[in-house]
């Protein structure tokens, strides 16, 4: 028992606030920027959680704590575009934080439920994974999504944008929102954008009840203002090919900064995606056909890409979020090139998320996020060694090292 | 477990008229004869008015599946993983009549051959998925689809999932250009007892009975803990201790019934017992005729159903979707019961909170089955990978994993599970041409499956449309679907 309370002691300690100010050199390794250069044998220096060189000659200060990264890559920390980590107790729907009752949350915003010790935190860091856009699940307007990095005791301390963007339902799931039909889903979205623009105008009269029923609450509407300023991208997820062309519509029509998310056709409309600089969120192993998708493929991201389209990873993986660097594997085993497979999980995603001033690509400056790993980060037989997020050496123990420690050997270790 | 591969139906009838107590007749003892499937003037004369007649005394639901002649094929200089302990480096594989023939550092082509040069690529068996839900919870997934879960009672056991099974579902070429050359399709996790499984080969068909594996014996799902109490919390059981007594009670009458027909078959007196199709298929399983299936992720729970199939004389084949098979590793190998498990799928639900990645390979550490999984349509694209997975995470953990067990995983151990270990699962020859050509290792993320044969069949090339099966449903409207 003793024991027992001594280790999980110990782990609090390695999972507490970051330590002092530090410098960090990492040496000889092959250095992939994020920006589509390699550097070989190469040293990047951090202090004070930021990335002060990148090169393949940097001097070293004395004093600086020297990691040998000889024969490993590092990379950016890996960014997750459909991040669930820390929202509840893993995957259990009870206990869930990704959406609020209702079919118009505009004005939910995750990050009140977000817990930095939830357990899938530190499995997700485990895959590389030093950042995250945490969304809203299910709803027509399902509210408002983070992005936050997967270290930190508090809240505050892990997200570094709110809201980053205001999710929206096109897919064939929110069609109860337009009593039951796509036409009306996209009536009562316009309903609800002019409603905002009225609210926003006559706040005064809304305040006196001398205006007519609004088609969502006012903290709604209020919510989708940034939106409608071209503020606050929205991420609206559609599959089929004719509801990507009434996301296209609704862009151009209320001048919305769009991503779109799924698009298990967006293949078909690449070059008018690529035309209105609409940048997709997908799923790269998504091929299963269904009627809010029948074309789905495999080569989605390969097609985008040719097309000038900006692909972001999104797929919620049933191992998690550190199974992200696998999708990019898989997207690099459908045609995709290795270098834009990295872009879609740092740089495409940092820049779509407005956070590549300090996030995506290690250059001098930018927030220390980065891994190394043992090989390539999109093979199987590869493990991150180092994952530091703003400059801290991030530990790698989980429940599931524990779990392991404890079952190694049988009878178990109790 | 005695099966025979039998390309024809008619070489299946002279089986089952010499072999008794084989599966077609599920519910006859074993021991007794079996009459021939249809009345013959002869015998009519001789038996009580009765026999002949007797539904359960005919044919239930044979397969029709007929393997397709095609050309020997001979595959030079590639790497041959066998799944038998044996990897050939720059060798050949040469398949004729449907069989694996010959294979070594070299084997001659015979006369009219298709020879093709495997430099820089990898072979292995077909994959095999324990756990498949294609066919009966079809693609494009609408309401009309959901044939998967007869959640009418906790006890289906009476329901057959081939009966279910949808031919053109879309996930079938899916899985095919992953590789997949056999998968077990079970009824959902509803249930306590959900009903009984069917062995199929992914190939072209159209009927569930054309693709159906010969011989192969049924398979029984069950299932254990969070499902089955939370779909019937109103009726019962609500509760794990009543899910147990659910289980106990359909065995209770299944071994009533089966003494009822036994004695009947013996002496012939009177008339004959009803059927009872529920009791038949656990009758089944009571006589070692069908193999139980069992959907159990807590180790406890999995030290719980050991002991009911203790209590009533049977084995648990395989427990499925195992994420604590780890924890009871030396149970399952003392019980001779395999663990069909993912590689680090976990805490979706309560009972899959424990999931560690090195499971498979603590499994075989403990010196009991692993098999990696899919329980989705999904996965079974990527079986080689979630292997992957699991054989490094093993590695990193120091347990030994050779890539040639890692192969197991997905191949000979889930073929045994099926009890179709006989016939196909690794490559040596006498064995069922069902290979795969790999355009890398097939433990790398970039691999991809080239060519896939089935019982000799060319059902899947990656490199030629005109080899690449559509269902009817793809037909006029779907995608490519296999990537370039």
């Amino acid at each position: 028992m003793i024991r027992h309370l001594a280790l999980a002691s110990a782990l609090l300690a390695t999972l507490a606030a970051p330590s002092a100010a530090q410098t960090v050199a990492i040496t000889g390794g092959t250095i992939f920027t994020g920006t589509g250069s390699r550097i070989e044998n190469g040293t990047v220096l951090l202090r004070d959680g930021t990335i002060a060189a990148v090169g393949a000659t940097v001097a070293i200060p004395a004093g600086a704590t020297r990691i040998d990264a000889s024969g490993k890559w590092i990379t950016p920390g890996l960014i997750h575009t459909a991040a669930n980590a820390g929202l509840g107790v893993r995957g259990l729907g009870a206990y869930g934080e990704t959406s609020q009752s209702g079919d118009v949350t505009a004005a939910f915003n995750v990050r009140e439920g977000l817990d930095p010790d939830a357990v899938d935190i530190p499995i997700t860091r485990t895959g590389g994974v030093t950042t995250g856009l945490l969304v809203p699940n299910g709803n027509f307007i399902a509210g408002q999504a983070v992005v936050a990095n997967f270290s930190g005791s508090r809240m505050e301390d892990m997200v570094i944008r709110s809201p980053a963007v205001m999710v929206i339902n096109l897919s064939s799931s929110a069609r109860g929102a337009g009593g039951n039909s796509r036409a009306g889903v996209l009536a009562r979205l316009r309903q609800i954008f002019a409603d905002a623009r009225e609210y926003e105008s006559r706040r005064q009269d809304y305040g006196r009840a001398q205006m007519r029923e609004l088609a969502a609450s006012p903290a709604d509407l209020e919510a989708l203002l940034p939106v409608l300023r071209g503020e606050l991208p929205v991420m609206m997820v559609a599959n089929r090919a004719s509801d990507i062309r009434s996301v296209i519509r609704l862009a151009e029509e209320f001048r919305l900064r769009v991503i779109l998310r799924g698009g298990a056709e967006a293949w078909k409309v690449a070059p008018d995606l690529a035309r209105a600089g609409i940048p997709v969120a997908l799923n790269p192993m998504e091929d299963i056909p269904s009627f809010d998708g029948l074309g789905a493929r495999l080569d989605n991201a390969t097609v985008l890409r040719e097309a000038g389209v900006e692909v972001l990873l999104a797929h919620q993986d049933s191992g998690g979020e550190r199974n992200l660097r696998f999708g990019a594997g898989n997207a690099v085993r459908n045609g995709l090139s290795w270098n834009d497979a990295l872009r879609a999980i740092t740089l495409a995603p940092a820049t779509v998320l407005g956070v590549a001033s300090q996030y995506g690509t290690l250059e001098t400056g930018k927030v220390a996020n980065l891994v190394i790993w043992s090989g390539d980060p999109f093979e199987f037989s590869t493990v991150a060694e180092h994952v530091f997020i703003r400059g801290q050496d991030q530990s790698l123990h989980t429940r599931e090292t524990e779990l392991l420690d404890r079952y190694r050997t049988l009878p178990p270790k109790y | 477990m005695t099966l025979n591969l039998s390309s024809t139906w008619s070489i299946l009838v002279k089986l089952h008229l010499v072999v008794p107590g084989v599966f077609l007749l599920g519910a006859c003892a074993a021991g007794a004869q079996a009459p021939p499937a249809g009345p013959t003037p002869a015998r009519a004369a001789a038996a009580t008015p009765f026999t002949d007649t007797l539904s359960v005394e005919r044919a239930q639901y044979p397969s029709s599946y007929t393997r397709r002649a095609n050309p020997p094929v001979l595959i030079r200089n590639a790497t041959i993983l066998t799944a038998t302990g044996r990897e050939i480096s720059n060798g050949s594989i040469l398949l004729q009549e449907g069989k694996v023939v010959a294979l070594g550092p070299s084997v001659d082509a015979p006369a009219g051959a298709t020879v093709i040069d495997g430099t820089g690529k990898f072979v292995t068996p077909g994959l095999i998925d324990t756990h498949s839900h294609i066919g009966v919870y079809a693609a494009p997934g609408s309401a009309a689809e959901q044939d998967g879960n007869e959640a009418t009672n906790p006890n289906t056991a009476e329901v057959w999932a081939e009966h279910s099974f949808w031919p053109h579902d879309p996930q079938i070429p899916l899985a095919i250009a992953g590789g997949v050359t056999v998968a077990q399709v079970l009824p959902g996790s509803a249930n306590l007892i959900g009903g009984r499984s069917v062995t199929v080969r992914l190939v072209p068909a159209r009927t569930v009975q054309e693709l159906k594996f010969p011989d192969a014996p049924y398979g029984v799902k069950m299932a254990c803990g969070e499902n089955p109490k939370r779909v019937y919390q109103n009726r019962g059981p609500s509760t794990r201790m009543g899910n147990m007594a659910g289980y106990r009670a359909a065995f209770i009458d299944a071994e009533a019934y089966r003494m009822r027909w036994d004695k009947w078959l013996a002496d012939r007196k009177g008339d004959p017992p009803t059927r009872n199709l529920r009791s038949e298929t656990l009758a089944g399983v009571l006589r070692g005729e069908i193999l139980v299936h069992n959907h159990c992720y807590r180790g406890d729970e999995m030290a719980q159903m050991l002991d009911l199939a203790r209590e009533f004389n049977f084995t648990i084949r395989s427990f499925h979707h195992g994420i604590e098979a780890y924890k009871v590793a030396d149970l399952l190998a003392a019980a001779g019961t395999a663990a069909s498990v993912w590689s680090d799928w976990g805490g979706f639900k309560m009972e899959a909170y424990d999931n560690i990645t090195e499971n498979a390979a603590l499994v075989q550490q403990a010196g009991a089955r692993a098999i990696i999984h899919s329980d989705s349509p999904d996965g079974i694209q990527r079986l080689n990978q979630d292997a992957a997975k699991a054989m490094h995470a093993g590695r990193r953990a120091g347990i030994t994993v050779t890539r040639d067990q890692a192969l197991r995983w997905i191949t000979a151990n889930p073929a045994w599970a099926l009890g179709i270990d006989d016939v196909t699962g690794t490559l040596e020859p006498g064995k069922a041409a069902d290979v795969v050509i790999w355009s890398a290792d097939p433990f790398s993320v970039y691999a991809k499956a080239e060519k896939v044969f089935n019982d000799g069949w060319l059902v899947f090339d990656r490199l030629d449309p005109s080899r690449q099966y559509h269902t009817d449903f793809n037909l006029g409207q779907t995608a490519p679907g296999v990537g370039r």
